[in-house]
């Protein structure tokens, strides 16, 4: 059981596709200016980045080394187009809110990575669970991005909901004569409010570091003189 | 030599099984949706036209009745398009076009309006723009954070006159429609266009509604 809670731990964080790999930055900028908009493509990434790791940690055994990298770029186009396809026939409600989303994915190389990195050596579900919880880490972090971009950007929170629920209304937090602050909104912005979570997310993790080095200086005095 | 050449046929050979078979899936899927999505892209469409011409003042089955325009300079439309006729009880009630307006903050805005047959203007909507978000996106009645009476509502029934006298202008340019400071070039833009294919329409509508249906339009040359 213990590897899939350490997938778990890598996928939320210590592997966090944005935080730790950041991968796949060009939806992830594009797309995050706000928190329906960023949460929308997140579940849409994670739903693909599940199937399609199920897909090649499946089909593994059949696909020679040499070529693994064509035929996984053809699983996963294959999968995001009939997810599409599908998604548009039969859910249509959810497919226009998350249906400008999905060819976005294919683009996505986060999605690549995980199947090159972790569900070409690994059994079947171990491998979806890797992909179902990046998606879920990388889902966290657009939230937070967009959540952040919106509110500067905006003054608003929950901007869009109407289309996921209708009768919701966006909240509007700050004055309704704040006149907005456009770099929040445009790509610019997306990289400055990344960069201060890559760097809110190192100086966390150093910080954890330190406390666990203290702690094991006070449990072996000898160690600490030498 | 050999072993290379073994290796490479393999692979080869499982990058062809591959294609076919994520092509077949692809194809199967693609077949089984098709009569849905089009059910829906229509649905869709139909939608759309409500919101610029109330489903009350028709009783034709409007889709249907359809005239072919070809590529219209006037309206800002560089591919050939669809026009709806709505009638009751056989009466012409309006027109239903699409449009563009080319000069946008960042490019192009697709319109849709309905027209009626005594030249008025019933209501126009954008469908696809790419203005930025949270400050030229309000000329999308869902974007404007004014919902008991978006920006865009102002346009509903206006006279064709007011365009063809050269006064369908925002307030900035001496005409009489609002617009959002800081945001101008958007809703000049819209209103522009929307000017200009309400005077078309309008000043073309008998012609338009005579045409059989599924005819396609031809301009005359003066």
């Amino acid at each position: 059981m213990s590897q899939f809670r350490e997938i778990t731990r890598n996928g939320l964080w210590k592997q966090n596709p944005i935080l730790t790999q950041v991968l796949g930055l060009c939806p992830t900028l594009a797309i995050t200016t706000s928190l329906i908009n960023s949460f929308s493509l997140g579940l849409a990434t994670t739903f693909v980045m599940a199937m399609s790791n199920f897909a090649v940690a499946a089909l593994r055994s059949f696909i020679p080394y040499e070529v693994r990298i064509p035929v996984f770029i053809l699983i996963i186009a294959a999968l995001v187009t009939m997810v599409d396809l599908a998604m548009n026939a039969w859910l249509h409600d959810l497919y226009l809110i998350l249906g400008i989303f999905i060819p976005l994915i294919v683009t996505n190389c986060i999605v690549l990575a995980r199947v090159e990195a972790f569900a070409a050596k690994n059994p079947v579900a171990e491998s979806t669970l890797d992909g179902f919880v990046m998606g879920i880490g990388l889902t966290l972090v657009l939230s937070v991005l967009g959540i952040i971009r919106e509110f500067i950007g905006q003054g608003t929170v929950f901007s869009g909901i109407e289309m996921v629920v209708p009768g919701w209304q966006a909240i509007q937090v700050l004055p309704d004569d704040y006149p907005g602050f456009l770099i929040a909104v445009l790509p610019p912005g997306a990289f400055l409010v990344l960069g201060l979570l890559i760097a809110g997310r190192n100086w966390l993790d150093a910080r954890a570091n330190e406390r666990a080095k203290a702690i094991l200086i006070q449990h072996s005095p000898t160690q600490a003189q030498a | 030599m050999r072993e290379t050449l073994r290796i490479s046929t393999s692979s080869a050979i499982v990058l062809v099984v591959f294609s076919l078979v994520f092509t077949g899936l692809m194809a199967i899927t693609y077949q089984a949706t098709k009569p849905l999505l089009e059910a829906s892209a229509q649905a869709e469409k139909l939608k759309l036209i409500n919101e610029v011409l109330p489903p009350a003042s028709y009783d034709n089955d409007l889709l249907a009745d359809a005239v072919s325009l070809p590529p219209m300079r006037a309206l800002g439309l560089d591919n050939g398009s669809k026009l709806y006729r709505a009638r009751k009880a056989g009466q012409p009630v309006a027109l239903v076009l699409e449009a563009a307006a080319p000069d946008g903050y960042s490019g192009r805005i697709g319109l849709v309006l309905a027209v009626t047959a005594d030249g008025h203007l019933s209501a126009v909507r954008v469908t696809a723009h790419k203005e930025t978000p949270g400050l030229g996106d309000y000329i999308d009645p869902k974007k404007d954070k004014n919902k008991a009476n978006p920006w865009i509502a102002q346009f509903n029934g206006q006279s064709h006159e007011l365009a063809e006298e050269g006064r369908w202008k925002v307030a900035k340019d001496g005409g009489p429609f609002a617009y959002h400071t800081g945001a101008t070039i958007s809703a000049r833009a819209v209103t522009n266009a929307t000017g200009h294919a309400l005077a078309w329409a309008a000043e073309r509508r008998n012609a338009l509604f005579a045409l059989p249906t599924g005819a396609k339009f031809e301009e005359k040359q003066p």
